[in-house]
């Protein structure tokens, strides 16, 4: 009854996601008295690999051949495969991100075994197999069922705390058995937004809209991300018109982010928007409109100009910090 | 060359979602439905590479019941020259696969385009478990899609960027904003010609659910949002750090 997670490195480097997973799957193990392993693809850092056993993992795998240097669904699909098949994996846990994504919905297909995507908690019942998924953008849940030997779900970030739980872990190569047919993408280029987080990866996030009124204002939003060491995000029409990149769009047809703490500023919040913010921890919104429906969203409210508000907010923030 | 485009049926982004008694479906009376969103740009790039390129025909595909049928139609008066409707209750993802794997895999598509993701289920499955169907490669969350020569350049977002990639024909990817800017709304014209273009409905195959939802429900109402004093920020500091404990 073994549990497999796969844990991808950046650069040969893991992210608190990837620690996140880590527990979750060894919190699934313990349910089933079994063990948990990890795979990884790629080089990695010196001892990134055995930090998982902070977390529960009893054996890591690396596949370190060069062909697997590019990501690529159908190659990753079948060698996670062939692991499960050696290993006798019963539950298999993926990041409910690009990768998981793309990797997950191929093993279902080779293996016909059920797959839950964006779970957000531990199962509700093992027998039958039950979990809670989010449906309809956020705007409910489903609880899905299992009915097969093997079972996959892919966890979204930063729902599921870190369980710290050590372990001794061993460390190995896996050499999956390579078939050329499934190389059949040349990965050209890599573009990186260099030295930006990915919002998806931010705890704190400083949005604007268009109550911002212009590109040329976003310096009092980069002020106030600074002092918080947060990420910056705009609503689609800042997007759509040019404003900021389309990469810090968030709503339903832009990124889905779950921060520790959101803040909306001159943002009215359409019933879009919040499809994409509304696995936020907390939500702070700073809007001139009382009745604007972001306030339905928030937890924290200010109604006043964010050109006043949000200054005074950076100052005082820094000046906090600044006495503890 | 042709073109594959997979519709999802699915309530409109505003609609209020509730649910059935017995939890297991929702309510559909009120709901206007409508091609998912990424489905539309996807459909809107197809258009764009017909024009550009030429030579392409375009045909759509979804799984559904005949209720579903208005959303084909109108993904024919969007542009589509034909449409298959499978004629079955689409009950998960691995099931949507297998459905079009067996309506499409004798019918030498060159490029099968999904959207990134249902805005119903969220699951953005269907891609994937096609491709695996299918045994071709795929490409998820592609925010672009051009035909260059006997190769088509894909570009798919990854955390934190972008990535580049060549394929060979047929390959599958799923869209996102950017693959097209702006999806097209049918014109008068469109909408006439739709009525006469070729919708062909096909009986599903045998396949098993590997997956059942047992119950819905509704997140809990959200307490009321705290409000502050615009000339007292401090307050909100102190609730971020007392209350909500992140600063």
């Amino acid at each position: 009854m073994a549990v497999l997670v796969f844990t991808e490195n950046w650069d040969g480097k893991f992210k608190k996601a990837t620690f996140e997973l880590a527990s979750f799957a060894s919190e699934i193990s313990k349910l089933y008295n079994s063990e948990c392993y990890a795979v990884t693809f790629g080089s990695t850092n010196d001892g990134e690999l055995a930090s998982l056993g902070k977390f529960g993992v009893k054996k890591a795998f690396e596949i370190k051949n060069k062909k697997y240097q590019n990501f690529n669904a159908q190659s990753y699909s079948a060698a996670i495969v062939e692991l499960i098949e050696k290993l006798s994996v019963k539950t298999v846990i993926f990041p409910n991100n690009y990768s998981g994504r793309s990797i997950a919905p191929r093993v279902s297909v080779k293996l016909k075994a059920g797959f839950a995507p964006g779970v957000t908690s531990m199962p509700v019942s093992i027998d039958p197999f039950i979990i809670r998924r989010k449906v309809y953008s956020g705007k409910a849940f489903a609880d899905i069922e299992l009915k097969t030997d093997i079972k996959l779900i892919s966890l979204n970030q930063n729902a599921f705390k870190l369980v710290e739980n050590a372990v001794e872990i061993q460390v190995e190569e896996f050499m999956p058995t390579i078939n050329d047919t499934d190389f059949k993408l040349e990965t050209k280029e890599v573009m990186k937004n260099k030295g930006k987080l990915p919002i998806t990866d931010a705890e704190i996030l400083v949005s604007g809209g268009r109550g911002m009124k212009g590109p040329e204002k976003w310096g009092i939003l980069e002020e106030l991300a600074e002092v918080l060491h947060a990420g910056t995000s705009c609503s689609r029409p800042v997007s759509d018109l040019g404003w900021r990149p389309s990469e810090e769009h968030v709503g339903q047809t832009g990124k889905v982010v779950s921060p520790n703490l959101y803040i909306a500023v001159g943002i009215s919040g359409a019933i879009q928007h919040l499809a994409g913010v509304n696995s936020s921890k907390n939500i702070v919104a700073i809007n001139t409109d009382p009745e604007a429906p972001i306030f339905e969203a928030a937890d924290y409210g200010i109604v006043g100009d964010a050109f006043e508000v949000v200054p005074k907010l950076t100052q005082a923030i820094k000046s906090f910090k600044e006495q503890k | 060359m042709r073109i594959l485009v997979c519709i999802s049926h699915v309530p409109d982004t505003t609609a209020k979602i509730s649910f059935t008694d017995d939890k297991l479906e929702y309510k559909k009376d009120d709901i206007q439905f409508i091609i998912g969103p990424y489905e539309e740009l996807s459909l809107t790039r197809a258009l764009e590479l017909k024009e550009t390129v030429g030579n392409i025909t375009i045909t759509a595909i979804n799984v559904g019941f005949s209720d579903t049928e208005p959303t084909l139609r109108k993904a024919l008066a969007i542009g589509a020259d034909d449409a298959i409707r499978i004629n079955a209750d689409p009950k998960d993802a691995y099931f949507v696969a297998k459905q079009i794997a067996e309506a499409v895999k004798n019918e030498s598509f060159d490029i099968v385009l999904t959207g990134k993701e249902s805005i119903n289920y969220n699951g953005a499955q269907v891609s994937e478990m096609l491709a695996e169907f299918l045994q071709i490669p795929s490409i998820t969350s592609a925010s672009k899609v051009e035909i260059s020569g006997d190769k088509a350049i894909v570009e798919r977002e990854i955390d934190g960027g972008k990535e580049q990639i060549e394929t060979s024909f047929p390959f599958v990817a799923s869209g996102q904003k950017g693959i097209a800017f702006e999806p097209r709304i049918p014109n008068m014209r469109g909408i006439m010609m739709a009525r006469k273009k070729p919708l062909k409905v096909i009986e599903p195959v045998e396949c098993e659910e590997l997956t059942t939802i047992t119950m819905h429900e509704l997140p809990p109402p959200k307490a009321a949002c705290k409000m502050v004093d615009a000339d007292n920020v401090e307050e909100l500091v102190h609730l971020l750090h007392d209350e909500a404990k992140i600063i």
